[in-house]
């Protein structure tokens, strides 16, 4: 019967081309901006110049009366309905003493704007120029406040205050331990104590978030398309906001180019607003974000600063690690403690660490909201670890790679269970991996031995700056709670499946259908699949934390395995032939050995929903089944990184010459589409490492929100990547899969750090710090050099 | 990002182009390839209230080859420029270093009279055609006057074009024979404005002394920086790898006003002028020597 034998995997793991391409190519996939309606109004936003400031007045009234602007609305207009939107995740974990101040945003800001770009109001006109147009007519009189811009001063005594009604920027505080630090710390040999800062960045998705509302007053029905990865979360939280019936609020999520973590935000102003206005004024309402907005409006993710203390053996074992430090939240904190759970879930990097102690403390400041971006607190974790590993190397005298290898957990060591929680608070366990195998699959792969042994003698003798870095990641995924699908024959021997999860560009159409495929014996480009769409399917949480794969994958398996059960009972039934003695192929099902003997999908559908005759009791009609996936804890998928990079000492320009990743998430569903998640994830990595970095001023105004002073990595910036491929199975699911969707961004400033410390040998210098850029390592080695 | 209301207008002569533009004056901006302007008037931080297009003039677009150099019309894409045979042998400073500029969709829209007009100091073309000694047509409706380069370029944004002035083309004189060319910059990513950056141009006697240099920074200053004094130091030498430091050194630390911003300290731009300025000057002369 259909259990999946790993070796006997006929779709699953093969390189499969796209299902979804021809439409995403040719300009035939549906986006939201795409969304145009008889009658629709367009929305403008107007925003806070000001980080922080208080309204003093506010005068819309040349607003209103310009031509073409059908209506105007402040936070007074809207009165009781202008209201916070439901936080996304609470409550906070029922650790000890656990802090958490919640402070969410509102649809539009009444008296005091806490961040640049905050709205204030909303125009909504016959066109988007219009709606511009007439917000610059828009009289604001402010009161400008003093600034909390730093997240260190955002926690002194003497710190402005972001939230007026709390006693300090204090969001959260939370402690975790694991074993006894001060006993470790106490039998060292070693101890290091090092300070890392790590800065803000974006996710700069390719397309902008976007909302079109359609109100049908006739039927008191509201669609809303929406560039959201979590389509059934809104709809039900807008039922809620708007008083409505859920099943009378659809919410599409069609094709989005780019979501990246910011696109699972609860609820975003103009998320409140629009499907508001589209009631209000009873005509379907757009508006689509443009760039300079999504600077200053879509939430952003990275700042953190870390004290840490390691304890080493002579030797190089670690003994423990105690990491205190303080996450920036921005103006709110509506995604609770994902972002700094996960970087304590990852500070302790894939090693064998009896004794932890890890405080954090969240602090508000006057910046754009924080909420999980790609590698979601992960790679701070990572760069903290592997910093102070390469550090340690050092003042111990082991190469980098001998003492990960000493430390690393042994594939006979798990499950590895931590005893702390992780971002959805389960247990923090990694279910299996071989993270041995998977460093000694990179270092042959990049030729480490002999870029040490013969390449760097030979550059260094030319004068030239080549440096290699190797170093492992891990990466949580796959958390809970759960997603379903609905897998069905259709009566034409197509699949159609529906999963509540949105698609941001993962491949969706494609691994999904290979799953089902698996089991129910079609080509790929037969199974349809429809994902973000609550009129196909109202069950689900979202596309985040790497888990599309493993929870709606493995719920997609489990209802392709129920229908491949009915399938074969009815055309055991129908060709007279026990189960056993059924095969099935290319959407046929045949008697072994009697190939003559045999019935198609498509007319087994119908006869699965017969328009006459009499049934069994219990009978359901066709061929379909609806399943769900939950899993107590999520996998933690591993994966090492190399890179041979050249940097030219006088400019501190890079040049990348080799790059390596050896990635383990398990069963592969597609290596194409991994593979290309692995290149997104990198760019990402090397942006964070050398490139992307929001620079905000004193008083929290960002100096850089344009792709012209924003520096995106672009395809003239990535190295061609080599990408090897290891299958440790996870036992937790019967796919045998773990995430792999933000494994890319995780491990690269870490390793970018390693490489040029490696590069640059002759000089005397420590990297501290992400992202870099030529000037800041210019001054950094400088420094070193003069002190 | 949608611009402010602005009244358009695309004529088909530059007679009625310059007659708009004596009409409007300042209100009026000039639309070329628009690679900086719509930008700018997306972000509202331009906002003319007259637009005169002049894509739909004929006769604006021309690399043509003369005695003694290169005529280039206004119009002229930088992909023309870029792919052009009488560039490649007439101005190949110019012509090699079309591919540093932007990106392909840029190169394909923008326009040499536009670059220049605009006068970003980060750009390449005022610094090249400075280091050349180019000069420039600018024609209104009372007539005509030709401005060299290095009287052209003002300030930041600023040129001596006047409100009714069009920019018609350019003409680039040809290096002498025995003569060395280079242009070093660093660019964050392959397609950004320059950190910093150098042009330099050397020819050499038959004994390999210079006879004339010209050393133009980029992204250091408010318009293209001539280092009239470094430039002047070579004169007369061999250009050994003291003279060239010593030159580097004068430029970088008098002749450039660098200034700070997010992506590089005014020390830090201060710092690639010198070594780029080093660079530019030792391919130039190996250019030059390479030469007959």
């Amino acid at each position: 019967m259909a259990t999946l034998d790993h070796n006997d995997k006929k779709v699953i793991g093969k390189r499969v081309v796209r299902n979804e391409d021809p439409r995403l190519l040719t300009g035939q996939a549906q986006y939201v901006d795409d969304v145009d309606l008889p009658g629709m109004a367009h929305a403008a936003m107007f925003r806070s110049e000001y980080a922080h400031a208080r309204i003093l007045s506010l005068d819309v009234s040349k607003a209103r009366a310009y031509p073409g602007v059908l209506a105007v609305f402040t936070a007074d207009d809207m009165g009781a309905d202008c209201y916070p939107g439901p936080p996304l995740v609470s409550p906070p974990p029922t650790v000890k003493d656990v802090v958490f101040n919640s402070r969410r945003q509102v649809p539009l800001v009444k008296e005091k704007v806490r961040h640049a770009g905050e709205v204030i109001a909303v125009v909504v006109a016959e066109t988007r120029y219009i709606a511009e147009d007439a917000a610059d007519l828009i009289d604001i009189e402010y009161e400008p406040l003093p600034v909390v811009a730093d997240i260190e001063q955002a926690l002194e005594a003497d710190s402005p205050l972001v939230h007026d009604d709390l006693d300090s920027n204090l969001a959260a505080q939370l402690i975790q331990t694991k074993g006894d630090y001060e006993a470790a710390r106490k039998s060292a040999d070693v101890l290091i104590r090092r300070r890392f800062t790590i800065e803000r960045g974006t996710a700069a998705a390719m397309e902008n978030r976007g909302i079109v509302a359609q109100w049908d007053a006739k039927s008191e029905s509201l669609t809303v398309w929406d560039t959201t990865q979590a389509p059934i979360p809104i709809r039900n939280g807008l039922a809620a906001r708007l008083g409505l019936s859920e099943s009378k609020v659809r919410v599409i999520a069609p094709f989005i180019g780019g979501g990246f973590g910011p696109k699972i935000m609860m609820f975003y102003s103009e998320e409140m607003l629009v499907p508001w206005l589209a009631i209000k004024l009873n005509r379907p309402v757009k508006w689509i974000e443009d760039r300079r907005e999504n600077f200053y409006a879509t939430t952003q993710e990275r700042g953190q600063v870390h004290d840490v203390e390691m304890a080493f053996t002579r030797d190089g074992k670690i003994l423990g690690i105690k990491d205190d430090f303080i996450h920036d939240t921005g103006a709110y904190d509506p995604y609770g403690l994902t972002t700094p759970l996960n970087t304590q879930s990852h500070v302790m990097g894939g090693y064998d660490i009896k004794n932890f102690t890890s405080e954090f403390k969240v602090a508000f400041t006057n910046k754009t909201i924080v909420t999980p971006m790609r590698g979601a607190g992960r790679p701070h974790g990572v760069y903290v670890i592997e910093r102070m590993m390469d550090i340690a190397a050092k003042e111990l005298g082991i190469d980098r790679v001998e003492i990960r290898r000493r430390n690393l957990i042994q594939p006979d060591a798990f499950p590895y269970e931590h005893g702390i929680i992780d971002q959805a608070f389960a247990p923090l366990i990694f279910d299996s991996g071989n993270y041995q195998a998977a460093l000694d699959e990179t270092l042959k792969a990049i030729g480490y031995e002999k870029f040490v042994k013969e390449e760097q003698p030979r550059y260094r003798a030319e004068g030239r700056r080549v440096g290699i870095g190797v170093l492992p990641f891990i990466e949580t995924t796959g958390v809970g709670p759960y997603e379903g699908a609905r897998v069905t024959v259709e009566a034409n021997g197509k699949i159609a499946v529906a999963t509540g999860v949105g698609t941001q560009g993962q491949g969706h159409f494609t691994s999904f259908a290979q799953i089902v495929a698996e089991q129910v014996g079609v080509d790929v480009t037969d199974v349809r699949i429809t994902t973000g769409d609550s009129a196909h399917f109202n069950w689900g949480t979202g596309t985040f934390a790497s888990r599309g794969a493993v929870v709606a994958g493995n719920a997609m398996h489990a209802a392709a395995v129920m229908v491949r059960k009915k399938i074969f009972k009815l055309a055991s039934k129908v060709l007279n032939a026990p189960e056993e003695e059924l095969e099935l192929e290319n959407g046929v099902v045949r008697v072994a050995d009697i190939p003559q003997s045999s019935i198609s999908l498509k007319d087994l559908a119908v006869l699965a929903n017969p328009l006459r005759g009499a049934v069994e009791p219990g009978t359901e009609p066709g061929l379909e089944a609806t399943a769900y996936y939950g899993p107590q804890y999520g996998p933690t998928a591993f994966g090492v990184h190399a890179m041979i990079a050249e940097i030219d000492p006088e400019t501190m320009m890079i040049k990348i010459l080799r790059y390596v990743v050896t990635e383990d998430c398990g069963t592969i569903l597609n290596p194409l589409i991994l593979e290309g998640q692995v290149h997104g994830g990198v760019a990402l990595g090397l942006g964070n490492a050398y490139y992307e970095k929001l620079h905000f001023d004193e008083n929290a105004q960002l100096l850089n929100a344009s792709f012209m002073d924003y520096l995106l990595v672009g395809s003239t910036e990535m190295p061609r990547i080599d990408v090897r491929h290891l299958e440790t199975r996870s036992p937790l699911n019967e796919l045998g899969t773990k995430g792999a969707g933000e494994a890319g961004a995780i491990p690269v400033p870490a390793l970018f750090a390693q490489t040029m410390e490696d590069a640059l040998y002759d000089y005397n210098f420590e990297i501290r710090e992400t992202p870099l850029n030529p000037n800041r390592l210019f001054e950094i080695v400088r420094e070193e050099k003069t002190t | 990002m949608k611009p402010a209301p602005f009244e358009y207008h695309a004529p088909t002569t530059l007679d009625d182009a310059l007659s708009l533009l004596t009409e409007h004056g300042y209100d009026a901006k000039v639309l070329a390839g628009g690679q900086s302007l719509v930008p700018m008037m997306n972000f509202r931080i331009a906002q003319p209230a007259v637009l005169i297009d002049i894509n739909n003039i004929p006769d604006l677009a021309y690399i043509n080859a003369e005695e003694g150099g290169v005529r280039v019309g206004a119009m002229t894409r930088h992909h023309q420029s870029e792919i052009s045979p009488i560039m490649a042998q007439h101005a190949p400073l110019i012509y090699s270093t079309m591919p540093k500029i932007a990106y392909p969709q840029v190169r394909t829209r923008g326009t040499f009279g536009g670059s220049l007009s605009h006068a970003d100091p980060a750009a390449e073309l005022p610094t090249l055609t400075t280091t050349l000694d180019a000069k420039f047509r600018l024609v209104s409706q009372r007539g005509e006057r030709w401005v060299p380069a290095s009287e052209f370029f003002l300030g930041l944004y600023t040129t001596a074009l006047e409100p009714d002035e069009i920019l018609a083309e350019g003409f680039v004189p040809e290096l002498p024979p025995r003569s060395g060319w280079s242009l070093q910059e660093v660019n964050r990513r392959k397609h950004d404005f320059a950190l910093a950056g150098v042009a330099a141009t050397v020819t050499l006697d038959e004994n390999d002394v210079c006879q004339n240099a010209r050393l133009v920074f980029l992204s250091v200053g408010d318009r293209p920086m001539y280092a009239e004094r470094a430039s002047t130091l070579l004169q007369g030498q061999a250009l050994t790898s003291e003279a060239i430091r010593a030159a580097a050194e004068l430029a970088s630390s008098e002749e450039i006003d660098p200034g700070d911003d997010i992506h590089a300290t005014a020390d830090f731009r201060r710092h690639l002028a010198n070594v780029l300025c080093k660079r530019a000057l030792e391919q130039a002369r190996q250019r030059a020597q390479g030469q007959k």
